[in-house]
């Protein structure tokens, strides 16, 4: 059971356009910063936002096709997705919206409610069925949702921001709650959401989403060690450059050069971790191979850590210890002599 | 000074209207044939009057938060049009439409034998005219700002467009529709205009309570008071019942 899918369509604002493959047994996690079009994403594979071209598949049955003028409704789709605000009938008890999906399909009254009884122990409520949706807090509110989505028994879990409706506090325990559930979930598992931590923490692969098109896809441990987009690196809290490599020297998009201990060809990132940023007052010697001079326009505590700004030719981010900084007698704006070794210069094929 | 002259305009005539009132023989008055023929036909004619508009109404209200169409607008506004409209040019209207030579009502006349205009029917159509209206704008108001995702989440559940309506957005809307109703109703039971336009004035068939009242202002006041008081009773209470809505009050 696999999901294939190649979807483009016109949201507000912007252009969808993104192309997926998930197996069943992976859990794959839609990452991207908010407004780059993950809620579309799931919209569109649930039927919800009509493609104007592309063609998802599920299991090999076409469910939507402009070309050919398939088009399966939502209502057909064997699909379930929770909403990032879960979306409970708030005229409905708890009981009537799990069971709601089985009354839809025809069951009958008291089928529904007993199966429906039977799901709210699954996801671990012990909670009276008849109360409404508005009593319950926010980590009640998302098993309600997700037992109202698995009743249906669908063969693609579609889940928008599990977490973000819930307090910072109860988060943690509620993923590994969420986990547990979803690795249960025989079907085919796709989770969008903005929080780096939860993509990691939940994800067997990741999938970074900016304006409406993928950046990157891979394990999280290789989308953090190679970084593609500023928004990963960033996330990440690395250096992240883009440039055109000769052999062993790299010029970059923005201006400057760096050198690097390997040889490579053509279009290359180049990362460089900001702990491996050496900061002196005066031009250094020695073996350092990448020496430029730049201007401190921001230093920030973080941690034990003072993480500089500096605005050059690259411009980077350094990260000293306060001691250092002291020593230097740096402050915003004064200009300092910055210096990479070539060995910390990290290259990959763009 | 000024804000208090305008609220003893609005208070003056209400007092007016309680001390003039006969207490002793009200009951009488009430249960009087003529009283008790007009207060029946006005409930009959104004509950009919909201039944027809819930069942038009509705889906009427439903296409234009829903769909988009070409003169979606001018046709939104000719059917809002009845609330600014006079009433007896609703009721000339309405003869036009539905009268023995109108449009519509010739073909009712000869197909059926069906004649509306000063039939009790008749008075039900041009209280609909008046009144349908309200419930549409109440429910559509509704129907726009309702968070439309709860309907997408029904699809995605499986419920077809059909369940979707009447378990979700119908549910969900049910404020709007109930106020929307309620308006209709009172609007429906106060109609006079359109009524004695096409219906005429005829006791027990089109004589509604508004009718009523301004015949027996001539005949018999006391009559006219006491029904009066009725209408300002039921006025009352819908405004009460719908405090929320309008006056802000918890």
């Amino acid at each position: 059971m696999t999901l294939e899918a190649r979807i483009q369509a016109g949201v507000s604002g912007f252009e969808l356009d993104v192309e997926l493959a998930v197996r069943a047994g992976e859990l794959v996690a839609v990452l991207g910063p908010n407004g780059a079009g993950k809620t579309s994403l799931l919209r569109a594979l649930a039927g919800l936002l009509p493609l104007r071209a592309g063609r998802v598949t599920l299991g090999g049955v076409v469910l939507e096709d402009p070309r050919a003028g398939i088009r399966v409704p939502s209502e057909r789709r064997p699909i379930g997705l929770v909403f990032q605000d879960y979306l409970l009938f708030p005229h409905l008890s708890v009981q009537e919206n799990v069971a709601f999906g089985l009354r839809a399909r025809g069951m009958a009254h008291a089928a529904a409610i007993a199966r429906a009884g039977s799901w709210l122990d699954r996801v671990g409520l012990q909670i009276e069925g008849g109360r409404k949706p508005a009593s319950l807090s926010g980590g009640q509110a998302q098993r309600v949702a997700l037992a109202r989505v698995l009743a249906t028994s669908p063969v693609l879990l579609l889940l928008d921001e599990p977490m973000a409706a819930l307090d910072a506090s109860t988060r943690a325990a509620f993923r590994r709650d969420l986990r547990r559930h979803l690795e249960s979930f025989p079907g085919v598992r796709l989770l969008v959401t903005h929080d780096p931590v939860e993509a990691m923490a939940m994800a067997d692969r990741l999938v970074v989403l900016e304006h409406g098109r993928v950046l990157q896809s891979g394990t999280p441990a290789d989308v953090t060690q190679h970084p593609r987009s500023r928004y990963v690196a960033d996330l990440v809290g690395v250096n992240l450059f883009r440039g055109r490599a000769s052999h062993d020297i790299i010029t970059l998009e923005g201006g400057g050069s760096l050198t690097t201990a390997g040889a490579a060809d053509g279009d290359v990132f180049a990362v460089v971790h900001p702990r491996t940023v050496a900061l002196y007052r005066t031009r250094p010697d020695g073996t350092p191979r990448n020496v430029w001079e730049g201007r401190a326009v921001d230093l920030d505590l973080e941690g034990d850590r003072i993480r500089v700004r500096l605005v050059g030719s690259p411009s980077i981010v350094a990260e000293v210890t306060p001691a250092a900084v002291r020593e230097l007698g740096l402050d915003r704006g004064d200009r300092v002599w910055v210096s990479v070794k070539a060995t910390e210069v990290n290259v990959y094929p763009a | 000074m000024l804000a208090a002259a305008g609220a003893a305009f609005f208070l003056l005539p209400l007092i007016g209207l309680l001390l003039r009132a006969p207490w002793g023989t009200a009951w009488q008055e009430l249960t009087s044939t003529e009283a008790l023929l007009a207060l029946r036909l006005s409930f009959v004619a104004s509950l009919s009057a909201t039944a027809l508009a819930l069942i038009f109404g509705v889906p009427l209200a439903w296409i234009y938060a829903r769909s988009a169409f070409p003169g979606r607008n001018v046709l939104r506004a000719l059917t809002v049009l009845p609330m600014v409209l006079p009433p007896v040019v609703g009721g000339v209207a309405l003869l036009f439409a539905f009268g023995r030579r109108g449009i519509l009502g010739q073909w009712l006349d000869q197909a059926f034998g069906i004649h509306l205009p000063f039939t009790t029917a008749g008075a039900i159509v041009a209280e609909t005219f008046v009144a349908m209206p309200f419930l549409i704008i109440s429910v559509e108001a509704g129907l726009n700002s309702m968070d439309r995702r709860f309907e997408d989440a029904a699809r995605t559940l499986g419920a077809r467009p059909w369940t979707v309506l009447w378990r979700v957005t119908l549910p969900l809307v049910r404020p709007s529709l109930v106020a929307g109703a309620v308006l209709c109703w009172a609007r429906a039971l106060g109609e006079f205009g359109a009524t004695i336009t096409f219906a005429g004035n005829f006791p027990g068939r089109t004589q509604t309570m508004p009718l009523a009242v301004y015949l027996a202002l001539e005949t018999n006041p006391d009559a006219a008071i006491v029904l009066s008081l009725v209408l300002l009773v039921i006025s009352l209470a819908v405004l009460i019942g719908l405090r929320d809505r309008w006056l802000g009050a918890s």
